[in-house]
């Protein structure tokens, strides 16, 4: 008879679900989630500190640091090292590379944080976080979550793209389309009712069907 | 601990809100005056507090007498 490995199931974050609270040390001290309340927060994992990939993607990072804090957004980075690591490593992409790390760095190294994320993916590292990605909107709660392998540096015009089309969609109360950028035409919400269907197409949106309707901000 | 060294010392950011807080203040005014993101006004004065060199009072937060003697 074929055997099985019985394993519990892991509980992940979920979009539209209360962030899990947090104290961690961080290259800026011990800080809490609930620090961040009323700010937007970007929390995001790394496999390990002086490595290549993870170096382009703190550079690039901090590149779009002073972006994303005009909109609101916090950032705070995360892997499974000690604090005496990630401050060498911040200091020394300071020093080979010109850049200034500003954000802090939670030092994982009990795993708490990443399990309680769950950014362990077992089959790829048992000793490393993957490239995940939290969105973490001002009142605490998962707005969008991306997971990219070890082989893959993320994507920071993405990363604001989805900042913009998050506050833009709970602005305004719309969607965003496939590729949407900011000035580009905006969804209108799908009517719930034949009532709304006959007054959506009555109400000067761009409208190829009752249920396909743009309009622009 | 972020905002007190080992030697006891109190540390930039600690210093920046320490004297941000000579005049009585909110956290969100004692982060814009000290020009230091909320996020760590809201961690470093769990310090202070702790070490007594802020106190809080009716939601504005101050220096002590012992924080005014950690500037000199």
């Amino acid at each position: 008879m074929e055997e099985y490995t019985v394993r519990e199931p892991v509980s992940i974050p979920r979009i539209g679900s209360p962030a899990p609270s947090f104290e961690a040390v961080t290259t800026l001290g011990v800080l809490r989630l609930e620090d961040f309340k009323g700010s937007w927060l970007i929390l995001f994992s790394h496999p390990a500190d002086f490595t290549p990939v993870c170096t382009t993607e703190f550079i690039a990072f901090a590149e779009i640091h002073d972006e994303l804090r005009k909109r609101n957004v916090e950032l705070m980075g995360l892997s499974i090292d000690s604090v005496y690591a990630h401050i060498a490593w911040v200091r020394n992409i300071e020093e080979k590379m010109g850049v200034k790390i500003k954000f802090p760095v939670i030092a994982d190294l009990n795993k708490e944080v990443a399990t309680l994320y769950g950014m362990l993916m077992p089959g790829e590292s048992k000793t490393e976080a993957s490239r995940c990605v939290f969105v973490i909107d001002p009142n605490g709660i998962i707005r969008a979550m991306i997971y990219y392998p070890l082989t893959t540096g993320r994507n920071m015009p993405e990363i604001l793209r989805l900042i913009d089309a998050l506050q833009t969609s709970d602005k305004h109360s719309v969607a965003t389309p496939a590729n949407w950028q900011p000035g580009d035409d905006v969804i209108v919400p799908p009517p719930n009712t034949q009532e709304m269907a006959e007054e959506r197409m009555e109400a000067g949106y761009q409208c190829k069907d009752w249920y396909f309707c743009k309009k622009k901000l | 601990m972020a905002c007190i060294a080992p030697d006891g010392s109190v540390t930039r950011p600690g210093r920046k809100m320490l004297e941000a807080m000579k005049a009585p203040r909110a956290l969100e005014d004692v982060a814009l005056v000290a020009e230091i993101p909320l996020y760590r006004v809201r961690s470093v004065i769990r310090e202070l507090l702790d070490a007594g060199l802020a106190e809080e009072k009716d939601g504005l937060y101050s220096i002590t007498g012992k924080g005014l003697a950690k500037l000199m």
